[in-house]
């Protein structure tokens, strides 16, 4: 019976990506156009700030903060989160000072009788009002962030992205349908230079500048596509398909991970995306729709590596 | 304030059982609030080591504890351990200790009642936990092992990712959890409302009462959501249902929805008692009363409201509705001005004190301090549009850690320092107390604050392995949590030497600081207290 049934497969078939209606109001309240020229100032300066060239990004041993951003979206994060650490480090500072304060100027020693006060109406309508415009101001530009990243209603392509246990799948609808899987680099058989569990075989290639729109579901279970330099994060649901955009400013090679429970190779479906100039993109479709089958044909049979046979030992598969 | 029960020698006349049946049969606040508190160091025992294990696993890139026998990862076993780590800490540990130990022990002897209002409940509460306990800990060695994550999300959950019956058993675990839990509020509900010492008004009530009867109220609301959910992940997994299986209509997120719905007014439940607690703390060793009272109490009910209308926040990334979001992050930041009016009132009460810092004193003082660290990284966590960086990466895993371990289990400790020597009326040596809450302070923050910068820069939670790049703070963190760990066991030899040699003490030992009812009683109270109610002015 149907319920039973592995559901490997199956959704990919019954939910064709292209044929997803946009909902009419998606991406008319995304406020663009009010923050377009905060955005391009704020690319701007992201771009000064980066002096390093175009390279393979990823964490850093020691690193303290977020990543270089390298989108729109990325470098408004970035910009939200550095005001943001600055309002939480003076409240924690504050808040520590006055106990450390406290615990000075009233000591045994220092005030052996206590007062009995318990009632301080200033002080107490202070300490509900200052937090709450506090808020307000975090909220206005968190609101616009939230807008703006939400979705894009000029795409220049589509990326289709599909979550696998443990792989990822990804079509290029607008590009002749063409479609691969992206597997780990297994340690043995990293090149030098190649990042342990960062490398996927078959990396993403996205154009430079554009506006993609990024369509996501899973075959199996619930996995998660994160790419924190380029500030995209979004679940991939089976039976549902969600929706969400990215510009990639740099060229670079940018890496992401698995961010959402998946089972035992959950640590070892990486993405790694490769930023390229439009016209090495338009060269790299060329190559890619002979190398690789199209959406309508077969599907290939699902790679294995040893963390799904561990699985399926395990669960009995 | 109130004329106590005379502690004198009819404490030998007072029939208590002896013998196993003391206990199994027990329907004694008392002896059921020490039962909770001795299950749940055993359980935070078991609990804590398998996070040290996990800790170990990452102290280094590259997995070499967790593997299959031909040595190659075993995710799967990862998976398991995170799972049984978050749900022993939340169910068996947080809630036993704090509701379970401290609101059994405690909130009779508050209010001036002779027990709890249905003591056979009681103890059919207590002994619920047991049964849930070994199911829990069953789950991990049957059929693989459930390896979900304590949201136990399906489709993973369901008999497509986990086969075998380690999930059922988990399910069946949380259930009489959940039931056991219920009982329990209902007998602190009706004992808050029906069994307060004459003159003693709900505006009367101390703190700590307030709490629980906020935390009981949650319980209430909250676990039969859980309930449900759960059941109906049950029968997909064994009856063809198809709630939250989407090649029958079904839908993954319905389970999301339901879990959070419980699952945020129960981190709530985790730390609204260690709220209580801590405002006790302060007042006792500042020997002032509890400044803005009324507020205190308000801000815990406005905290309990709206930790109902939050619970999407912890699915901004599951692709819903922008504006749905938007309401989300809005609701959720609310939160932080009632908790900023306890931080404030905390300090405010210490403010103009006479203060005295003994052990229960830094953890409540140590409390304020790590709290609003987590709670100012949960106002970051709040924005969704933060989120897109921060979701499933150690930054939350440090924020929950904040205010959880941190937070919560800081109140607990601070409660034991309180609270023992009126439980067993020996008092714990002073300078163990300090070197426990020092080495503890240094070595949780030790574990916890570097994952915020893991978190920063991408690295994703319930990871067995990671990319070499995150390497350095995963060392320093598993320094720390043996550190943690470490001080965890001496704390264990200090309360066994406590219970066993330590030294006597009278029934107020903290003075006049302390005004509550239980301060009145000898410590330890007789077996049967308040078998004539005080009067309260």
């Amino acid at each position: 019976m149907l319920y039973t049934q592995n559901v490997k497969g199956l959704f990919s078939r019954i939910f064709r990506l292209d044929q997803i209606v946009r909902r009419p109001w998606a991406g008319d309240v995304t406020g663009e156009v009010s923050v377009k020229s905060r955005l391009t100032t704020l690319a701007a300066s992201a771009t000064l700030l980066t002096t390093m060239p175009a390279s393979a990004q990823g964490p850093r041993n020691w690193q303290l903060g977020l990543p270089q951003p390298a989108s729109p979206t990325a470098a408004m994060i970035d910009n939200f989160h550095d005001g943001l650490l600055v309002v939480i480090t003076v409240i924690s500072v504050f808040v520590l000072g006055l106990l450390l304060y406290v615990s000075w100027r009233f000591r045994e020693k220092r005030n052996p009788n206590p007062s009995a006060t318990t009632h301080n109406t200033t002080v107490e309508i202070l300490w509900t009002v200052v937090p709450i415009l506090i808020l307000i101001g975090i909220a206005i530009p968190s609101f616009r962030l939230l807008y703006f990243a939400d979705r894009t209603p000029e795409a220049d392509m589509t990326l289709k992205i599909i979550g696998n246990q443990w792989y990822w799948t990804y079509e290029y609808p607008d590009h002749g349908n063409f479609t691969f899987d992206a597997n780990l680099v297994q340690d043995a058989d990293l090149k030098p230079g190649q990042k342990r569990l960062m490398e996927t075989d078959n990396p993403v290639v996205l154009p430079v500048g554009e506006k993609v729109r990024l369509l996501m579901t899973a075959t199996d279970v619930l996995h998660a596509w994160a790419l924190s330099p380029l500030g995209v994060r979004l679940d991939t649901v089976p039976g549902r398909i969600n929706e969400t955009w990215v510009r990639i400013d740099k060229p670079g090679t940018y890496y992401g991970f698995c961010s959402e429970l998946c089972g035992a190779g959950h640590a070892y479906m990486p993405i790694m995306v490769k930023a390229v100039p439009p016209a090495e993109f338009d060269a790299w479709v060329e190559s890619a729709k002979k190398e690789f089958a199209r959406v309508d044909a077969p599907a290939k049979p699902a790679a294995t590596d040893p963390a799904v046979k561990v699985a399926q030992d395990r669960s009995g598969n | 304030m109130a004329t106590g029960h005379s502690a004198d020698a009819h404490g030998r006349h007072d029939h208590a059982p002896t013998g196993f049946k003391r206990y199994l049969y027990s329907t004694n606040h008392k002896d059921i609030g020490t039962m909770y508190l001795v299950f749940a160091i055993i359980a935070g025992l078991i609990g804590g080591a398998f996070s040290v294990y996990m800790r170990m696993e990452l102290m280094e890139p590259g997995v070499q504890y967790m593997t299959t026998e031909d040595g190659s990862p075993d995710g799967h076993m990862w998976n398991m351990f995170i799972t049984a780590h978050g749900l022993i800490m939340v169910f068996f540990v947080v809630m036993p200790a704090a509701i379970g130990g401290f609101g059994n022990w405690i909130v009779p002897l508050m209010i001036g009642a002779p027990d709890m209002a249905f003591p056979r409940m009681n103890n059919i509460s207590f002994w619920l936990l047991v049964p849930s306990f070994v199911l829990l800990l069953g789950s991990a060695v049957v059929g693989g092992g459930a390896g979900t994550g304590w949201t136990i999300y399906p489709p993973l959950s369901t008999d497509t990712g986990h086969p075998g019956p380690a999930v059922d058993m988990a399910i069946f675990a949380l259930h009489l959890a959940g039931a056991s839990s219920i009982l329990g509020a209902i007998n602190f509900i009706t004992t808050i409302f029906n069994m307060r010492a004459p003159g003693m008004t709900l505006h009367k009530m101390p703190l700590f009462s307030w709490a629980i009867l906020i935390t009981a109220f949650l319980l209430l609301l909250s676990l039969p959501v859980l309930g449900g959910a759960i059941t109906m992940l049950l029968t997909d997994r064994n009856f063809g249902t198809v709630f939250f299986k989407p090649d029958g209509g079904g839908d993954p997120l319905l389970f999301q929805h339901l879990f959070w719905f419980f699952g945020h007014p129960e981190v709530y439940i985790m730390i609204l008692p260690g709220f209580g607690i801590i405002s006790h703390i302060i007042s006792t060793f500042s020997r002032k009363p509890v400044f803005g009272y009324l507020g205190m109490a308000y801000a815990m009910v406005a905290i309990g409201f709206i930790g109902f209308i939050v619970w999407a926040h912890h699915m901004y990334t599951v692709g819903m509705d922008v504006d749905t979001r938007a309401y989300f992050v809005a609701a959720t930041m609310v939160i932080a001005v009632p908790t900023g009016v306890k931080i404030f009132s905390w300090i405010a009460t210490m403010w103009g004190g006479s203060i005295r810092f003994d052990t229960p004193m830094l953890w409540a003082v140590g409390f304020i301090f790590l709290f609003t660290v987590g709670g100012v990284t949960g106002v970051v966590l709040a924005n969704a549009g933060a989120d897109l960086v921060l979701h499933d990466t150690y930054y939350v895993v440090a924020h929950f850690h904040y205010v959880l371990s941190l937070g919560a289990v800081f109140t607990i400790f601070a409660g034991i320092y309180y609270w023992i020597g009126k439980m067993c009326g020996r008092q714990y040596p002073e300078w163990a107390g300090k070197l426990h809450f020092w080495t503890t302070f240094i070595g949780v923050n030790i574990t916890f604050f570097p994952q915020h910068f893991l978190g920063l820069a991408g690295m994703p939670r319930r990871y067995i392995d990671y990319a070499d790049g995150f390497a350095g703070w995963n060392m320093v963190s598993s320094i720390g949590s043996y550190i943690s760990f470490a001080s965890t066991l001496f704390f264990i030899a200090v309360l066994i030497y406590t219970v066993k040699y330590g030294r006597r003490v009278e029934a107020n030992y903290w003075g006049e600081g302390a005004t509550t009812l239980e301060w009145t009683l000898s410590s330890p109270p007789p077996f049967h207290t308040f078998n004539e109610l005080p009067q309260v002015k």
